[in-house]
């Protein structure tokens, strides 16, 4: 049985005004049977309020052979940080 | 205030079907489905820590704790249903006893949480949003499984056979449920029927006729299948009384 069911990953937002958070992934038969799993699973400990489930499959992912090519280049463009610009004193967490 | 019997009647209702479930920890068919029942088992034996609590108080002495109340009664004094202490069987099985179960714990906590009893209002009220996901979770199980492949079917048929004839005394009130406090039975046993009939329907499973049902349990008359669940659930205590870990 668990070799047929799909996997799901699963995001969970943890209150009111936050965004969905990656926690995890587990297998489940259906979209409804994976809400229901993600809320025994990671939301037992009162970790959420809100929970999405996406079948791993339509997850597409960057390939680690990409790596140098991807983000290598931004190592030594210190401008596109947003750090030049003079702040009032009043601004505190910036 | 209430008496003591029929808040040990709950009580018992809702430690023997956690136990029951607790028996699957480890032991689920995947594991996601162990964690859930094994949260449905955690709901109902913390809400019979309540009742055992509540019970103790009434019965004003104080060497009567939840414990020795759970831990060294035997069979007879046990008020549960024979519902509740069937053998777990297949998954199916356990799934459709959860679902009988439920469906009637939610009519019936919707009910108690207006009761003129306080505590047990109390108790039932904190316990309805669990048993809402209960009812919800086996709901929901017992259409897969009924309406999933030829030999899912089967078992649900099988576990129906099994199972049907306790569901009638869930609606016969015992001698401690004619007190005020208590929830009107026959109120709650349409609504019951009804979503029951609902589930079944979607669950390609025909509801059976109304027969013959086995009664008993709620006065202390047992199947057989409790006093294994209590040498098991008890032998600790008995064995090494008063142990703590």
């Amino acid at each position: 049985m668990q070799h047929n069911w799909p996997l799901w990953e699963i995001f969970i937002r943890s209150k009111q005004g936050l965004d969905h958070k990656h926690v995890g992934s587990l297998h489940a038969a259906d979209a409804e049977m994976a809400i229901e799993n993600a809320r025994d699973v990671y939301t037992r400990r009162m970790e959420g309020v809100s929970i999405w489930v996406v079948e791993s499959k339509y997850v597409h992912a960057s390939n680690p052979d990409d790596a140098g090519a991807f983000y290598d280049p931004a190592n030594d463009k210190v401008y596109r940080h947003p750090t030049f610009y003079d702040l009032p004193d009043e601004l505190k967490h910036m | 205030m209430s008496s003591i019997d029929y808040t040990l009647h709950l009580a018992d209702n809702a430690l023997i079907l956690g136990h029951r479930n607790s028996e699957w920890t480890g032991h689920g068919p995947i594991l996601e489905q162990d964690i859930a029942l094994s949260n449905i088992a955690l709901d109902l034996i913390g809400q019979a820590r309540y009742l055992y609590q509540y019970a103790a108080r009434q019965t004003g002495k104080p060497e009567v704790t939840e414990d020795s109340l759970a831990f060294l009664r035997d069979a007879w004094d046990y008020r549960n249903c024979l519902l509740v202490e069937q053998a777990n069987g297949d998954w199916g099985k356990t799934i459709l006893r959860q679902f009988f179960f439920s469906a009637y714990q939610f009519f019936f906590y919707e009910r108690l949480q207006h009761s003129t009893d306080n505590e047990l209002a109390a108790i039932a009220e904190k316990s309805l949003k669990e048993v809402t996901y209960h009812l919800r979770w086996s709901s929901e199980w017992t259409i897969r499984l009924g309406d999933g492949t030829e030999e899912s079917n089967r078992r649900m048929r099988a576990a129906m056979d099994q199972l049907w004839k306790f569901t009638g005394e869930l609606f016969i009130p015992a001698s401690y449920e004619k007190i005020a406090a208590a929830v009107d039975l026959s109120s709650i046993k349409p609504l019951w029927e009804e979503r029951v009939s609902e589930v079944l329907l979607q669950a390609r499973l025909e509801k059976p006729a109304a027969g013959w049902g086995q009664t008993g349990g709620k006065e202390g008359r047992h199947t057989e299948e409790l006093g294994y669940l209590l040498a098991e659930m008890q032998f600790l205590q008995r064995a090494y009384p008063g142990n703590e870990w």
